[in-house]
């Protein structure tokens, strides 16, 4: 009974935790640039398909498919911001919906020409595959790893942010945009390498998801209201809130279509309306 | 804060508007094998007229507008599953319900800026959703409510496979709608942003009605995500803040849906990918901003 509870909650934790990784870029630049970027799980999408096609085409190994995959979108990032990006944030959130439902759209449209529509599966390492036990509980190898990694990312991101002179502009331009240009922030250059390791970690989380989230064309769409849910509740731009958001989504989730199905994603929905209401910027969002 | 169309026009009937309510007669003759499509097209119209009233005259942008087009259509249909199929009637009702979902969130709606209001109509619109989808013993869920009993109109005239009542109970009801909607965004009263969400509440169940009692089927896509997405992208392409616009953008986007989607959905995806970047890079305002923008260079170069 307790020990499936906690194999349960353990699930949720892992769930989250992927959920954190994608959704991170996209509240760091809607912190910094008010950006509505609807488009973001194609991201994660594309990410997902570059490591399937890594490993069927090349023999890439799993474990070298990640960081090539990182880099590669950290590329793609910085190119679709500077060609495309650039000339949309300035404009209306209508706008920024609009075009991003649009590049989503044609996500879908390339993904379903180039691999159709049904699911894909990973071939995980041996490593990885089946049950650990700790302390009497059976629980999945691959979900540790990827709990393992996040962690690894968040404290990664946390030093960045607290740490570096990188970070340091960024938490000023997040506060005070145009406080922080007046003292000579690069704020287009910061929009951009943000916006870059974004796309990274988002690319990441769709290859990690594989095998939790599925992976088919729909992706782009299916899970853009739980990635805007974890920015919203966190507070934009709250790399600290987004995590325990995502992580508090994760559980609520897996543990709600546990343990009451009836009611499922019903449950979700109306603590995120209830929240929205209670804390319009978010549980951990700044103040303005 | 109460946005305005950047150009109120005067609430004067002209030739034009007889002439672009001549249509709808007009495809009635030419196309008489299409006549589902039709109506179909109208009703979409004044969904994408609703969300006009919300979007381009009260400046709210709504990710879950389909939350009242499917109270309507859920309302409409269960009315008549449990006995009650008159037609007109059902129609009131499902105004009455989603008029009073739309006044009673509109407090919800305007309290939030930007994304806050995006998110708090996503999120409502899921949690109907969802709602219907769990609560399949009253809504059927996945399956809907296939065979919606609904009785002939005025007694005589029966919804039939050939769509022919279908069609003029659409566009008469479609009608009717616009010069409410008309009427609303010229009184002063249109500038209160709870009226005109209320209104445009109203008319979208009313929109969600007519197609349940049209189609006699009622299913969960009246309350997805896609639907809220759909009208938006339609009502950018037609035009924000114009009511025509609705009109324009339901037609080019179901007639292409329609065309696309029947030789490959793929092509359907990319295409409106494509329309959507395009109409935000390029084209502001969509048809009806691209006709106005040429009709002023016309004027200018005709003036000495």
């Amino acid at each position: 009974m307790v020990a499936a509870f906690l194999t349960v909650l353990f699930d949720g934790v892992a769930y989250g935790s992927l959920l954190f990784v994608i959704s991170v870029g996209m509240s760091v630049t809607m912190g910094l640039m008010n950006f509505i970027n609807l488009a973001h799980g194609a991201f994660a999408m594309f990410g997902g398909y570059l490591a399937i096609w890594l490993m069927t085409q090349w023999g890439f190994p799993f474990a070298a498919t990640l960081p090539a995959v990182m880099v590669a979108f950290a590329l793609v990032g910085v190119v679709v911001e500077r060609v495309l990006y650039r000339r949309v944030s300035r404009m209306g959130p209508l706008d920024q919906v609009l075009f991003t439902i649009g590049l989503a759209f044609m996500a879908t449209a390339a993904m379903t020409w180039r691999w159709g529509s049904s699911q894909q599966n990973v071939a995980l390492p041996a490593v990885l595959t089946g049950q650990v036990h700790v302390l009497g509980l059976g629980l999945g190898a691959y979900r540790m790893f990827l709990i393992a990694v996040v962690v690894a990312i968040t404290i990664a991101l946390q030093l960045l942010v607290r740490r570096t002179r990188f970070g340091a502009q960024l938490r000023a331009a997040v506060d005070h945009r145009d406080a922080a240009a007046g003292l000579g922030i690069p704020i287009n250059h910061l929009f951009s390498l943000t916006f870059a390791l974004g796309s990274a970690l988002a690319a990441l989380g769709g290859a990690l998801g594989i095998e939790v989230l599925g992976l088919d064309p729909s992706f782009a769409f299916k899970y853009v209201v739980y990635f805007l849910l974890v920015v919203v509740v966190g507070g934009e731009g709250s790399i600290f809130g987004g995590a325990v958001a995502a992580v508090a989504l994760g559980v609520f989730d897996v543990v709600g279509k546990y343990y009451i199905p009836r009611v499922g994603a019903f449950l979700i929905y109306a603590l995120m309306v209830v929240l929205l209401l209670v804390f319009p910027r978010g549980l951990f969002g700044r103040r303005r | 804060v109460t946005r305005l169309a950047p150009t109120l026009p005067t609430d004067r009937w002209r030739l034009a508007d007889t002439l672009l309510w001549l249509f709808p007669i007009a495809c009635f003759f030419a196309f008489p094998d299409h006549l589902v499509l039709g109506s179909q097209v109208m009703i979409t119209a004044l969904f994408a007229l609703s969300l006009d009233l919300i979007l381009g005259y009260a400046g709210i942008v709504s990710l879950g507008h389909a939350a009242f087009f499917g109270l309507g259509a859920y309302t409409a249909g269960l009315l008549a599953v449990h006995g009650w199929g008159e037609p007109l009637t059902g129609l009131a009702c499902a105004a009455a319900v989603a008029a009073a979902a739309g006044f009673a969130t509109s407090f919800l709606v305007i309290r939030g800026r930007d994304l806050a209001q995006l998110m708090i109509t996503l999120g409502i619109g899921q949690l109907l959703f969802e709602a219907a989808n769990k609560a399949s013993s009253v809504t059927g869920g996945v399956d809907g409510m296939p065979d919606v009993p609904v009785w002939k109109l005025a007694g005589v005239f029966g919804f039939d496979l050939a769509g022919e009542t279908a069609f003029w109970y659409s566009a008469a009801v479609t009608f009717l709608g616009f010069l409410l909607a008309r009427r609303i965004v010229h009184s002063p009263v249109g500038r209160r942003l709870i009226v005109v969400f209320t209104v445009g509440a109203a008319l979208a169940g009313v929109a969600g009605a007519l197609l349940a009692q049209t189609t006699q089927f009622v299913g969960l896509d009246v309350l997805g995500f896609q639907r809220s997405a759909s009208v938006l992208i339609m009502l950018a392409l037609g035009g924000t803040g114009r009511l025509y616009g609705a009109f324009f953008g339901a037609g080019l986007f179901m007639l292409m849906q329609d065309y696309l989607a029947r030789q490959n959905p793929f092509y359907w995806e990319l295409w409106i990918g494509l329309l959507l970047v395009a109409v935000v890079l390029f084209g502001r305002g969509g048809v009806l901003g691209g006709i106005d923008v040429i009709r002023e260079r016309l004027a200018r170069r005709r003036a000495p």
